[in-house]
């Protein structure tokens, strides 16, 4: 028998036993189909209520923000907006954003780099006490992080790191959650004929890591590299503790700076408004282009 | 090689090396520019301040309303999304995902933003219907509200994932056999996704006891926010406004440990069960 897709396993389900489906069956039927389909639109609604509310709130300027007329898409102020939040203390938050790429694209690229390189070591070869610090390494996944940003802190004020560049990069190139991710797709797209096949031909371990194992394991690089990007995108408790610069800040922080003098200064409403939606923009892109890959990073992290 | 395995051991031996200097350090408390050797003095005065206490209570609270609810409606909106009426399966999945990519920050700034009176259009239409509803004087809920619209969705996806690997032989084994959509969720679905769920359930109870980003922001608008509101909070105002880091470090450390052993505590009752289970099929 061939395994339903699933309209047929609908047909299957709806030639019940019983005597010819009759029109009861069927209303029935297309009741409970609405209040599927129902319940799944509300929910929906609910998820998508703020980031609406984003969308439309950061078109208006102050007096209709703080009047709560937010919702409607009269009265659009959003190039005014844009306008301010670039020259806003000094065009800043532009300056923050580049500081949130940096922070996350340089960093999401080495830690994926690190932990594909990790993973495939763990997959590949047999060194001792190998599983012994895979443990450690999924221990690792159970450690909050954010426990860790205080001592990492006092950690970086020792070493004099505190408030530059390095110290919200270093802490985010490791990721212990990513190094399992990358053994997972080891196993799953290295096969081990085609590493045999590559030392007969005389590729040394480093030739065939780098032109064979890390190109079949390229999907595994895109996850664990768009996971990491969100991450660091979006971390906040680190850079706060970290950084006093505002020079520095990534575009969390910024935000939140600005927040905080929004009670004495109204003015800032709409920019923190404007800023929190260009600031959700890239990753909202990056999520919706790169479907398949999130997709099977959490399938690889629940099915084991 | 031997590359592989240091850059491989580099983050883990930092890691180490990090919760060991801890230790160290957290129990140093620090003077005028000469530090003094305290011993365990400074977890005895994080367990002793009753404002820390408090915190972990706050979590607690937290966690009974927030773990249930949120584990619920993600498994409910997985199953539906599994079963065979539902339509636009993509568009729902995606759309429900999206709060993942939202920084945690933005998403508390904007719903404070919809709590407040004045600002939030929601609050405005209840207010004209006669309704009210203060969510800035209960910071609970509304913290609750705020992690339950960043993190259902992207529990929806796991759990969803884990109820497309069902293999569809039991499933139609469970059709052929009587069992309408309703029985087959609950008989037959939750039971073979239980160790996603186990999962799911840690990292949230992990991610619980870290409470800082959403009630922070709260923190400025809300009275009932005290600094101390959340452990985090508490071993932050230690370090930032107060500068004693030997406390601020003691209590993240045994946030840590606390985490660790919840985690520990879990995996271990969810594998005997397993064992047990095995052992009574053996």
């Amino acid at each position: 028998m061939t395994t339903l897709s699933s309209p047929d396993r609908a047909a299957a389900r709806r030639t019940r036993p019983t005597p010819a489906p009759g029109r009861a069956v069927r209303r029935q039927w297309s009741l409970s189909k609405a209040a599927v389909n129902g319940a799944l639109v509300l929910f929906t609604l609910y998820t998508l209520l703020p980031l609406g509310w984003l969308v439309t709130a950061s078109a208006k300027n102050t007096p209709d923000l703080l009047g709560g007329n937010t919702l409607t898409l009269s009265n659009i102020h959003l190039g005014q907006n844009l306008h301010d939040l670039a020259t806003a203390d000094g065009g800043i938050y532009f300056r923050w954003y580049l500081n949130s790429l940096l922070y996350a694209g340089i960093g999401a690229l080495l830690c994926a780099f690190i932990c594909v390189c990790a993973g495939y070591a763990f997959e590949v070869y047999r060194f001792r006490g190998k599983e012994k610090l895979f443990g450690l390494v999924l221990v690792g996944v159970l450690v909050p992080t954010t426990a860790l940003a205080l001592p990492m802190y006092l950690l970086a004020s020792k070493v004099g790191l505190v408030n530059t560049f390095w110290s919200v990069l270093l802490p985010s190139l490791v990721n212990p959650f990513g190094v399992y991710l990358a053994r997972v797709f080891c196993a799953g797209y290295v096969p081990g004929e085609v590493l045999e096949a590559a030392r007969m031909d005389g590729a040394g371990e480093l030739r065939t890591f780098w032109s064979i194992g890390l190109k079949m394991v390229m999907p595994g690089f895109v996850t664990v590299f768009l996971f990491q990007f969100t991450a660091i995108w979006n971390n906040f408790f680190l850079p706060l503790v970290m950084l006093s610069d505002s020079k520095l800040f990534p575009v969390s922080l910024g935000l939140y700076s600005w927040n905080t003098q929004t009670r004495g200064e109204p003015g800032y409403y709409p920019l923190v408004v404007t800023g929190a939606l260009l600031a959700v923009l890239p990753l909202v892109v990056a999520f919706v282009a790169l479907q398949r890959h999130w997709k099977a990073g959490l399938t690889a992290g629940s099915v084991k | 090689m031997l590359l592989f395995t240091a850059v491989m051991l580099v983050p883990i031996g930092y890691a180490v090396y990090l919760s060991l200097f801890t230790e160290q350090r957290s129990g140093l408390g620090f003077g005028d520019a000469r530090t003094v050797f305290t011993g365990f003095g400074n977890y005895a005065r994080a367990l002793g301040d009753s404002a820390y206490r408090t915190g972990f209570l706050t979590i607690v609270q937290y966690c009974v309303i927030y773990i249930p609810v949120m584990l619920g409606v993600s498994l409910l909106v997985a199953l539906l999304l599994d079963s065979a009426l539902a339509r636009a399966k993509r568009f729902f999945q995606l759309a429900l995902f999206l709060p993942h990519a939202v920084p945690g920050i933005i998403a508390a700034l904007v719903w404070t933003y919809l709590y407040t009176p004045g600002i939030s259009p929601v609050l405005g239409v209840l207010h004209s219907a006669g309704g009210q509803l203060d969510l800035l004087g209960h910071p609970l809920p509304a913290v609750v509200n705020m992690a339950v619209w960043e993190w259902t969705g992207y529990n929806m996806v796991i759990f969803y994932a884990a109820l497309q690997a069902i293999p569809r032989e039991v499933l139609e084994a469970a059709v052929v056999d009587g069992a309408g959509p309703l029985r087959t969720a609950l008989s037959i679905k939750l039971p073979l996704i239980r160790a996603s769920i186990t999962m799911v359930g840690m990292f949230t109870v992990i991610g619980s006891l870290q409470l800082f980003t959403e009630p922070m922001i709260l923190y400025r608008t809300a009275p009932a926010v005290v600094s101390s509101w959340t452990p985090n909070m508490y071993a932050y105002t230690a370090a930032f406004d107060r500068n004693d880091y030997g406390l601020a470090a003691a209590s993240s450390v045994l946030l840590a440990l606390v985490a660790a052993a919840l985690s520990f505590v879990v995996t271990r009752a969810t594998r005997s069960r397993a064992e047990r289970r095995s052992e009574a099929t053996a």
